[in-house]
This record gives C-alpha cells, sequence and structure tokens, in this order.
C-alpha cells in the first residue's frame, strides 16, 4: 500500500489515477495511522514551499515523517514534494525544508540564460548520473519527462539521479538512501513516468 | 533542452467531440475518452479539453466526461468552458486538469486570472484569448466567437500575463478551421509582447504548417482539433516528420 500525503497542497488526482492504473493499492491521507501501515509513502505538491511547509508541519506530520523514514520506508517526494525534502529554500526568502537532502532550492533565474522562458515547463530529456538507482531501473537516458517549475535542486550533486539540461544542469531525480525525489511529474509523464512509479513501487 | 509541443484539442459538446469552420457549422466527431486514449498513444504531448457549448448555456462544465478522460490519459491536460470563479477552477482541478483555461470569466472579471495564480500558481493558469481582425485591429471576441467584446487583443494579452497568467492560448477565428496555416503574422505580433509559453490554434492543415510555426521564436506549441480528429495527420506521423526537420520534438 502506498500513502499519498494530502496536506491541501496541489491536485492528487492524476497520481492516485495513474498508481490506479497500474493495479497499485494506494491511499490518499494526512493521517498519522494510516500512513504508518504503509509500506512507502509519495509526497506531492504543487506551489509555494513556504506554504507547504508550513501546511505539512501544521497537520503535525514532519516528526512523523522523520521517524517513518528511519525505519527505511521509501519516500518519494515529486515537484514541491520533492522540494521539500533538501535543506533549504530560497523561495521569497530563506525556509528550512526537511533536510533529507544535502542542497538547496533555488530560483532558476539565478542560473539560466535570460532568454529562455522561467517556468520551466514541457518535456525534457533525463540524463542519467547514477545508472544504478532502483528508481530508474525501467528508465533509459533520454527519456522525455513533463516538467513544471521555476525554482530548482542546488548543491546536491552526491544525490543526483538524472537531470536535464535547460540552460544549467537541472537536478531531475535525487536520492539518498529510502529517500527519493523527482522534479518533474511522473504522473504526468506518460509510460515513462508510469514507469518510474512502477519501479518506487517494486524498491 | 525542451521540446516543442502538439497539443490535440477536445471541443467537447454533449459529451462527444466536434469540430466546427470558424468557431460554427458545428458536427460530431467522436468519444472524448476513445480520442483522448488514442492521442496519449499516438505521442500527443498534451491534451486541451474544452467544454464549447458550457459557457454560451451558461452552466458549469460537465466533470463526469473529464473524469473519465483524466483517469486514462497521463500527460498534462488542459480544461476550459464557463470557468468564471476559483469555485469553478477547484471543481476542475478535483476533475483531473492539470491547467485551467480561463476565457470570457477572465474578461468579465480579469482578477480571476490574479486571484487563481496565487492560489494555484502560474502554471496552472491557461489565458485562452479567441482573436479576429475587425478593421485592421486584433479585436477579443467571447461566446465562441460570436461577440465582439471590443478590446484590443494585444492590450489583453499583455494584461493577461502581467495578472498571472501562466501560457496563452492564441485562437486566431481568422484562420480557425480553414486548414490553411497558422496566423503566423498574428502569432509574431503577440510574441513580440510576451514572455510566457505561446500556444497557437486555428488553421493548421498540413505538417508543413507546424514547421512555419516553430520558425516563430516565443511559440512554443501548436493546437489543433480537426486535422488529427479526421485523422488527415497521424500525431506521431507529425513528431517525426517534424524532428526530420530540425524541430526538438519528444518522439
Amino acid at each position: 500500500m502506498i500513502g499519498i500525503i494530502d496536506y491541501g497542497v496541489g491536485n492528487l488526482f492524476s497520481l492516485k489515477s495513474s498508481l490506479d492504473y497500474l493495479g497499485l493499492e494506494s491511499v490518499v491521507t494526512n493521517e498519522e495511522a494510516i500512513l504508518r501501515k504503509t509500506d512507502r509513502i509519495i509526497l506531492p505538491g504543487v506551489g509555494a514551499f513556504k506554504d507547504a511547509y508550513d501546511k505539512l508541519d501544521k497537520i503535525g506530520l514532519i516528526p512523523v515523517l522523520g521517524e517513518i523514514i528511519k525505519d527505511g520506508k521509501p519516500l518519494l517526494g515529486i515537484c514541491l514534494g520533492m522540494q521539500l525534502l533538501f535543506d533549504k529554500s530560497y523561495e521569497h526568502g530563506e525556509c528550512r525544508g526537511l533536510g533529507y537532502i544535502n542542497g538547496d532550492i533555488i530560483p532558476m533565474k539565478r542560473v539560466v540564460d535570460e532568454q529562455l522562458k522561467i517556468p520551466h515547463i514541457g518535456w525534457n530529456e533525463l540524463k542519467i548520473a547514477d545508472k544504478s538507482n532502483p528508481l530508474i531501473k525501467y528508465t533509459k537516458e533520454g527519456d522525455f519527462v513533463y516538467f513544471v517549475h521555476s525554482y530548482m535542486g542546488s548543491n546536491c550533486e552526491s544525490s543526483l539521479v538524472a537531470y536535464s539540461e535547460y540552460g544549467a544542469k537541472v537536478p531531475a531525480i535525487v536520492s539518498k538512501d529510502n529517500i527519493y525525489g523527482c522534479q518533474f511529474h511522473p504522473e504526468k509523464s506518460g509510460e515513462v513516468g508510469l514507469k518510474i512509479l512502477r519501479a518506487f513501487s517494486e524498491i | 533542452m525542451i521540446t516543442k509541443r502538439i497539443i490535440p484539442c477536445l471541443d467537447v459538446r454533449n459529451g462527444r467531440v466536434v469540430k466546427g469552420t470558424n468557431f460554427k457549422g458545428v458536427s460530431d466527431v467522436e468519444d472524448p475518452v476513445k480520442l483522448a486514449k488514442l492521442y496519449n498513444q499516438a505521442g500527443a504531448d498534451e491534451l486541451v479539453f474544452y467544454d464549447i457549448t458550457a459557457s454560451v448555456e451558461d452552466r458549469p462544465l460537465f466533470t463526469g466526461i473529464l473524469k473519465e478522460v483524466a483517469k486514462e490519459i497521463f500527460i498534462p491536460l488542459t480544461v476550459g468552458g464557463s470557468i468564471n470563479t476559483l469555485g469553478d477552477f477547484d471543481r476542475v482541478l478535483k476533475a483531473g486538469a492539470d491547467k485551467v483555461s480561463v476565457n470570457s470569466g477572465a474578461i468579465k472579471n480579469p482578477d480571476l486570472i490574479n486571484e487563481a495564480a496565487e492560489k494555484y500558481g502560474n502554471q496552472c493558469v491557461v489565458l485562452s484569448v479567441d482573436v479576429a481582425r475587425v478593421n485592421g485591429e486584433y479585436r477579443v471576441f467571447t461566446k465562441g466567437g460570436r461577440e465582439d467584446t471590443g478590446i484590443n487583443a494585444l492590450d489583453w494579452i499583455v494584461e493577461g500575463e502581467k495578472r498571472g497568467a501562466g501560457e496563452l492560448v492564441l485562437n486566431s477565428i481568422d484562420t480557425d478551421g480553414v486548414k490553411k496555416g497558422f496566423d503566423l503574422e498574428m502569432l509574431r505580433d503577440v510574441a513580440k509582447l510576451i514572455s510566457i509559453p505561446i500556444i497557437a490554434s486555428g488553421g493548421a492543415g498540413k505538417m508543413e504548417d507546424f514547421v512555419e510555426l516553430f520558425k516563430i521564436q516565443g511559440v512554443d506549441a501548436g493546437l489543433a482539433a480537426s486535422i488529427f480528429h479526421y485523422k488527415e495527420i497521424g500525431v506521431n506521423e507529425l513528431k517525426i516528420y517534424l524532428k526530420e526537420q530540425g524541430i526538438n520534438m519528444r518522439v
């Protein structure tokens, strides 16, 4: 059973539908007791970093998540959910994150060529940095995934699994121990994305 | 690098996909769920789902069919048709939309753009504008192309971007359904003024039209309906062709 954390940010319909489509049992919840019973967890998220962190904090799930991941349960952060896994973010001032992945979240404007549009919206190619990572066992170099974001991971080389080029090296998949994060939306990335979700269910 | 996008558009009326010419003379085509699945398999980069008569009939968009489509399609889905309030945004997002397209609702109440961008993020708000030339001026039309608002389209588009729209769908009424190519002149004029992604709509007739389209700096996606619905051009076939022409495509 996969627990999808519902903390009031973003749209969980397609994530739930894609897991249903793959025949994977899942539950959308913000209840500690249910999350503890699941065998893996997805942290989704769309919107602003601080707002999302505060919402997660408000429902009391930050310490719970910390305990759950210590037991080795796989956790996958998607989009803003991935960004929350980092130490801190510089979106509208500095804000602390969950600190599971070493690195910062920075505005893409800071590193990307001025001529490129921000947000980074659309399909971009994955370049693989760590072939051995179990999340990408069905993924190959050059597979396309769908991105929508204006902020990105930085200083996270030790956790980098895959990246895309958009005027800079944009971290696409990061991982450390049982923690995984995708900057793009696997639930919106067609077959390639479904394969990543399947791989997550098999970790 | 990011690819150019090919976006089939499903204009839905009474639960069926329909297609007209110059926004009129609508004819029945296909079951939307079946068609959406087909496009998904063919490599469509995104889908747009418009409930075309919702606005005219002054009723909320059908979310039942939307849910059916969204359950089977794992590519981005933009939904529009009678989006007038944040409540409408909420309803369609919960039914599986990733982005919401606003048109007449935003003209009636421009603050809808700001409020929705703030609540759901700019990436979620797609400003859709129906434009036709009137006495040499680009004019905004509503009610599915029936009503001239008198508003200057370029001014409105610039305002929409400032208010927080994350993407623009530019529908040229003058070229819609005519199949003689996109409205390159209009697209160039608009692309000079804004920096959000532009989705061009109206006029695609053959594969070469997309080559011409993507030569315009600032155009990110091409949207079409009838050429795909009537299988005059296959989505996959088109994308392979464009890639061969040196355009960056996901194939």
